[in-house]
């Protein structure tokens, strides 16, 4: 009877093995590991042909030439990584991941709250670890994400999760990092399903922006006041102006880019970041004299207008990057499904020009800088997490994109999930 | 006073003709109306044109013209030296005095049957019953309106509906409505608009010719049946003799359309245009249509700010400059038009609008042909109106000089020998030097300026004088003016004398005295008043671009015979690729494919290092449409996306830079049997017509899951069947049983002797069941977009039922479940590389999908249905290769050979063979990497895209802008009216898109 049970035990386990919804986080590094002799691409600009890079407890030890160094590698366990590269956990800023299932079910959404201004709403605490998409994600090898709310005028706040983990609480890599703006648009897109074709004018725009400068300014009120009444919002706007957190402004449009910053900066907003940000190229000037950063949108859009370079959204990143701004790669405006292909972003703008090591940085630690977590990941680097990435061929083009190992903060990550489940499930059955 | 005046002036001559059946109030008061005009210069019609000529006019009538006629008495002899006459204009496109129709609310949902009482047709877009004539009220103020312009005779109609019924033919005498009817039914009016139907057929243009074609269809078959009575049917017959005006709103390419409308039924429309038909010249000339042009030119854009600049695309901009050219453009070319004001925001600009078009090259012969004989002979009233001959209507106008110089203006207009005056008072010129005495003192007054806005000045020496407030009538004037000492002003009002001016007023002081003003002279004469220049020289103007957008081309490109030499060649075929190989274009096919090819006076490209491969075909694609979903009924089969294709957009041009070479131009997923496909070569540069693959089987969208059974609406969607799968299959069932008895009724009636079909109704030719009876008889071959797997298994089984096949389902992204099955029954699939949890039913779709086909033996594609990743869909096929591991080459053949397998177009295109069309692209590296670029992609034979041109029509385009931002800002420094820059924005479509905005 016993031995019954102990088999059904076993069954059990085996059925969840194989029909969990997502596979089970990795445990915590109980072994040094050593990976020997793989091109390492640090993330930094820097390639080292033939490495060793070492990590324990989560946290890298050694990066270094295998040539040059002499590490004692008996307690180590050691991974052969000859003929593959090693990159950085990919970062995916600025995405709804966990917080959409699926997209045309609103049952499944929980980005966008209502109203315009909602600071004090966090994307942390509805961050869905058990979403089918995570997994997905790190196929290519992505394994952090800035989880950003939608909607309104003053969106909500972010935090930063790492792609692995059993609850929230656990995903948290940086918590409440950020609020996040929308700025109010001089016009609208057109209608097409009425047949237009021209943009049309926003006429509560001048109304817009004086409400969003009245929240900012009763922020600051609030801040100086002794004895203020207990105001959720505002206290969660605080921190935006006291610098502890980083403003992420949306704009996209050259105007409306503009505007948003040089009203933001005349509120003496410290941390700005510039998201979105399509048409910077024609104001690229102003970023430069206020040293914003951007995390500029999909890569993988065709121009806004007709008469532009048509490949402008494929080296855009490169032109910012050539003018000395900051920029890290998003897939915010794409289908989330796809913000798997972040890697693809990045090769892209290599094909249109950038170094392949530049490029890798747009997605690891430019966005590690923008995000505030470059202390800790972005690149690899000793003291850092072990964030790292093995792929067998080029991680930026999808025909060698294939991720042989992936360890975040050390911890050996599972790379099936229900896709690969499903591939082989009827792979098995068209083979017999 | 002046307004008084001009008012009195304005006074109509009047008088009333016998209205021969009505009664009278009063005594009856019929006049001569026997007027002689004399000493004009008259044009007789827009070409001819005598000097010093008379013409006489007898009730309402023009009698005779001439220049050796003495006036017989009884006349009223008007003298007209120096004016000169023209034969009024006749509008054809107004609704004057004809009512708006009303637009009746309903509730939210949509509404599917027609809401009209009485035995009509079913869709009330078709206003085949309406005759503008039975609501026709003349209106004076409008009128007025119209014959300051100098018009006569308008064509009235009302824009209500695709097809509109009869417009009325009327002068605007002021009389009423019984005497100034010229034609009861003018002309049968249509449209591309659906006007205030409420119904959701048709919502899109393709949607809108089905409709069209359909009734054409129905009316002839309505001749010959005795069923059933349907007005509009009857109508619509009734009307077929008068003639047929479409109106093409929506661009150069509807003018096009609407002639293929009318091509089909052997009718051969007069067609509305847009003004922007010179970016289609000779395509519009060969449709040999007589249009109706609007002159709505546009107005200069605020390019001041380069942020605002650059919401103005170049094509706007060419717009702006060449939209005035447009009749001169088709006048050269022989185009028979007439002028409207329709469109015009002001109506008072028309003439400004004309003299412009002829100063960008109309000649004045040509302008006046297109406002009085060709509107009249298209109207089929040139017997009665449009020129000055013996016994037409008395209707023209009176300009003080040519009505083509700046300054003309008409003066009056005669509609039917009635006479309207519009000469604005003229006041006398009191321009001169003057002795100004005011009582003891004197001074030196000018008046200068021209007569009607003249001013004084006290002149007190060299270099100063005192300004003068003053007013000048015919018979009155007063001064005012305040000397620099005084303290308040000095107030004169007289009359006019012989010699100046005299009478009262007041001093600062307010002493009543006497003053006078003598002419002592003429103003001296300035020399520096400016000579104008001639601006009237024919303006500059830049390049017509086909198409019309930028990128466009100048001129079209050519086929070259080309040798690409030591090329890794992706064949495709047995040998999958060839290193170091060559291939030769010759004629636009592949001529030869090997190793040191000869030359044979081919151009040489060195290929060394590079890949050649076939051009990529994107199996389903809604670029280069103007429209995709027709989703009202749940079948729309007769709807055909030939009629939509729109090849002006960008992002043709932008694929073949991807090296997409063909696709599928695919209708949308909003019903289970969607519209017929348009299948494509990215001829960039042709017209639709040209981008048509010629003698491609046809194919039709079908579309299965969540779109069709409308679950992401909104609530308002919920009354259509099928609301579930289980309908879904139904309504196919449903569909294909019509269309099987649809064929064996044909065939009955086609296997009858011709004596018995004579007497034999035939049956009517319905355009759906014609579609479904292809699709059964394997003359037309479903592309159906499909999600889960129990759904592609029931589209598969009702096909088996009914013996044909289903060719492919697209997007299939449960295609891995059932790829035996697919299989088996010779279904291909075309699927996305990644997509994924966009909504409910893709919850189980994997990267692996085409792999997994592909081992299954299923003809597999990757497809974009995504207007940006159709330009990197060599990087989504090499997906294929991360996720489940598939060959290079097998991955490339996604792309190419198979979609062309997919499309029955293999035999021409999709692998480097000889035979076959030259649609190949080389690319600078791997073509599967993401770093591999399109340097070059060749249609038939012809460079449509290279990298190096790219870059040369880049500093083209940059060029041309700064060109066209230049002289935007010279107008409006020059004072010209501007408009505030509104960004274009391109929809980009896909399956997904539903007409309603709930969708989005």
């Amino acid at each position: 009877m016993k031995k019954l049970f102990y088999s059904y035990i076993i069954l059990m386990v085996c059925a969840v093995a194989v029909y969990a919804q997502v596979p089970a986080p990795a445990p915590a590094q109980s072994e040094p590991i050593a990976l020997m002799n793989g091109t390492a691409h640090l993330g930094n600009g820097e390639v080292i042909e033939n490495s060793i890079i070492t990590f324990r407890e989560g946290k890298i030890e050694t990066v270094a030439p295998a040539a040059n160094v002499r590490v004692d590698l008996t307690e180590y366990r050691q991974i052969d990584a000859e003929g593959k590269h090693i990159y950085p956990g990919l970062i995916n800023a600025m995405t709804n991941l966990g917080l959409e299932e699926i997209a045309a079910v609103r049952a499944t959404l929980d980005y966008s709250e209502t109203g315009s201004f909602k600071p004090h709403v966090r994307t942390a605490i509805a961050y869905n670890t058990d979403s089918e998409l995570i997994p997905t994600m790190k196929f290519t090898g992505i394994q952090i994400a800035q989880i950003a709310p939608r909607g309104g005028r003053i969106e909500g706040t972010s935090s930063v999760m790492q792609l692995d983990a059993w609850n929230w609480e656990d995903a948290l890599y940086k918590e409440d990092d950020g609020v996040h703006m929308n700025w109010p648009n001089r016009s609208f897109g057109p209608r097409w399903w009425l047949g237009e074709t021209k943009r049309r004018e926003n006429k509560k725009y001048d109304e817009q922006v004086e409400e969003l400068v009245k929240f900012i300014e009763d922020t600051k009120a609030y801040m100086e006041s002794p004895t203020p009444a207990k105001n959720l919002k505002l206290e969660a706007m605080v921190p935006v102006l006291t610098g502890e957190k980083q403003l992420y402004l949306f704009a996209n449009r050259p105007k409306q880019i503009l505007e948003a910053i040089q009203t933001l900066k005349r509120l003496e907003i410290p941390k700005l970041v510039l998201t979105g940000a399509e048409d910077v190229w024609y104001v690229k000037d102003l970023l430069k004299a206020h040293n914003v950063p951007v995390l500029l949108e999909n890569v993988h859009r065709v121009p806004n207008r007709p008469e532009e370079d048509i490949d402008l959204p494929y080296k855009l990143p490169r032109l910012l990057h050539e003018e000395g701004i900051l920029v890290g790669l998003t897939y915010s405006s794409g289908m989330l499904a796809n913000s798997r292909n972040l890697p693809f972003f990045a090769g892209t703008v290599a094909a249109h020009g950038l170094d392949k090591e530049e490029a890798l940085k747009l997605i690891t630690s430019n966005t590690a800088k923008i995000l505030g977590i470059d202390d800790r990941t972005g690149t690899l680097e000793e003291g850092k997490d072990a964030n790292i990435v093995v792929s067998d061929g080029d991680l930026l083009d999808m025909g060698s994109n294939q991720i042989a190992y992936s360890f975040i903060q050390g911890r050996e990550v599972e790379l099936e999930a229900l896709q690969q489940r499903l591939y082989e499930k009827f792979k098995a059955k068209y083979e017999d | 006073m002046n307004k008084l005046l001009l008012a009195m002036l304005m006074v109509v001559a009047h008088f009333s003709y016998a209205q021969e059946t009505f009664p009278v109030n009063g005594v009856k008061d019929e006049r001569p109306g026997r007027f002689a005009l004399t000493n004009a210069t008259i044009f007789v019609d827009y070409q001819t044109t005598l000097e010093n000529a008379t013409l006489l006019i007898t009730d309402g009538k023009v009698e005779r013209v001439g220049t050796d006629i003495s006036v017989p008495s009884g006349y009223t002899i008007v003298d007209l030296s120096g004016k000169y006459i023209y034969p009024a204009i006749v509008e054809p496109y107004t609704n004057y005095g004809v009512p708006a129709a009303s637009k009746k609310k309903n509730g939210n949902g949509p509404q599917y049957e027609s809401e009209r009482k009485g035995p009509y047709g079913w869709n009330d877009a078709i206003q085949s019953t309406y005759h503008a004539v039975s609501e026709f009220a003349p209106n004076d103020d409008s009128a007025d309106e119209l014959r300051k312009l100098g018009v006569g005779t308008v064509n009235a109609f009302r824009a209500n509906g695709l097809m509109r019924g009869t417009s009325v033919v009327a002068t605007l005498a002021g009389l009423p409505a019984q005497e100034v009817v010229v034609k009861e039914k003018g002309a049968v009016h249509f449209s591309f608009q659906t006007g205030t139907s409420q119904q959701e057929y048709p919502n899109s243009i393709m949607g809108k010719v089905a409709l069209l074609r359909q009734t054409y269809y129905d009316a002839k078959w309505y001749q010959n049946q005795s069923e059933q009575v349907n007005l509009s049917l009857q109508s619509f017959n009734d009307a077929q003799d008068l003639p047929q005006v479409f109106e093409a709103n929506g661009g150069k390419l509807r003018v096009l359309l609407a002639d293929k409308v009318g091509d089909e039924f052997g009718v051969q429309y007069i067609i509305k245009g847009n003004g922007d038909e010179y970016q289609r010249l000779n395509e519009i000339k060969k449709t040999n249509a007589r249009l109706i042009l609007p002159l709505n030119f546009p107005a200069a854009y605020d390019v001041s700010d380069p942020l605002d600049a650059l919401d103005v695309s170049l094509a706007d901009m060419k717009h702006w400059e060449l939209a005035p050219a447009n009749p001169s453009f088709l006048a050269k070319a022989g185009v028979e038009f007439a002028l409207t004001m329709d469109g015009l925001k002001d109506r008072s600009t028309f003439w400004k609008n004309v003299r412009k078009a002829v100063s960008y090259g109309l000649s004045e012969t040509d302008a006046l042909k297109a406002m009085t004989q060709t509107p009249a002979s298209m109207l089929r009233v040139d017997n009665q109106v449009g020129s000055l001959k013996s016994g037409k209507l008395a209707n023209f106008f009176v300009a003080d000089k040519s009505i083509f110089e700046e300054d003309a203006s008409i003066e009056q207009t005669w509609v039917q020998g009635v006479q309207h005056e519009y000469k604005k008072p003229q006041l006398p010129d009191y321009a001169g030097k003057y002795e100004l005495n005011v009582g003891a003192q004197s001074w030196v007054m000018e008046v200068s300026g021209k007569p009607g806005s003249q001013s004084a000045k006290l002149v007190i020496n060299d270099s100063t004088s005192v300004k003068v407030k003053s007013k000048f009538t015919d018979t009155q004037v007063s001064f005012t003016y305040k000397q620099e000492d005084d303290e308040s002003e000095t107030r004169l009002s007289g009359w006019v004398t012989d010699a100046g001016f005299s009478g009262n007023g007041s001093t600062p002081s307010d002493t009543w005295i006497s003053w006078k003003a003598e002419r002592v002279g003429d103003l001296d004469e300035k020399e520096s008043e400016e000579a104008k220049e001639d601006e009237e020289e024919k303006p500059e103007l830049g390049d017509v671009i086909y198409p019309f957008v930028a990128y466009g081309w100048k001129t079209a490109p050519q086929q070259e015979n080309i040798l690409f030499k030591n090329a890794t060649v992706w064949t495709l075929e047995d040998d999958g690729k060839l290193e170091n190989a060559d291939v030769l274009i010759e004629n636009g096919k592949i001529a030869a494919v090997g190793t040191d090819l000869e030359t044979n006076g081919a151009k040489v490209i060195d290929a060394s290092g590079m890949h050649l491969t076939p051009g990529i075909i994107d199996e389903h694609s809604h670029i280069a449409l103007s429209s995709v979903n027709e989703g009202s009924h749940a079948i729309t089969a007769e709807v055909r996306m030939y009629d939509a294709v729109d090849s002006e957009d960008i992002d043709m041009y932008r694929q073949l830079a991807g090296g997409v070479t063909a696709a599928q131009l695919l209708h949308g997923s909003a019903n289970p049997v969607g519209g017929q496909s348009a299948l494509v070569k990215f001829r960039w540069g042709a017209s639709p017509e040209k981008l048509k693959i010629a003698g491609a089987d046809g194919f039709i969208k079908f579309a299965l899951g969540e779109n069709v059974k409308q679950s992401n609406w909104g609530s308002d969607y919920r009354t259509r069947f099928p609301q579930t799968r289980m309908g879904v299959e139904q309504v196919y069932m449903d569909g294909f049983t019509r269309a099987k008895e649809y064929g064996e009724a044909k065939a009955r009636y086609a296997a009858l002797s011709k004596k018995v079909q004579a007497k034999t109704a035939a049956p009517r030719t319905d355009l759906q069941m014609e579609t479904l009876l292809e699709i059964i008889n394997k003359e037309r071959f479903i592309t159906c977009h499909s999600y889960v797997q129990s759904e592609i298994n029931m589209l598969m089984k009702v096909a088996e039922k009914f013996d044909f096949r289903v060719n492919t389902f697209t997007h299939i992204l449960e295609g891995y479940k059932v790829a035996d099955k697919m299989a088996a029954h010779g279904a291909g699939g075309s699927t996305f590389a990644d997509w994924w949890a966009y909504k409910f039913e893709v919850k189980d779709a994997i990267p692996y999908n085409a792999s997994l086909m592909s081992m299954a033996g299923v003809v597999s594609a990757i497809n974009s249905d995504d207007g940006e990743m159709a330009r990197r869909l060599n990087q989504e096929a090499a997906k294929s290769i991360k996720y489940g591991g598939m060959s290079e080459v097998e991955a490339l053949k996604l792309v190419t050979l198979n979609p062309a397998k997919l499309l029955h177009l293999d035999d021409q295109m999709g692998s480097i063979k000889v035979g076959k069309d030259a649609d190949v692209v080389l690319w600078d590296n791997h073509p599967l990497s993401i770093y591999a670029q399109a340097e070059m992609t060749l249609v038939d034979g012809k460079v449509m895209f290279s990298r190096e041109r790219d870059a040369e029509l880049r500093k083209e385009i940059a060029a041309e802008r700064a060109r066209l931002i230049a002289k935007m800002i010279a107008a409006k420094n020059g004072g010209a009216k501007t408009q505030k820059p509104k960004k274009k924005e391109k929809h980009y479509f896909e399956c997904e898109d539903i007409i309603h905005s709930q969708i989005h």
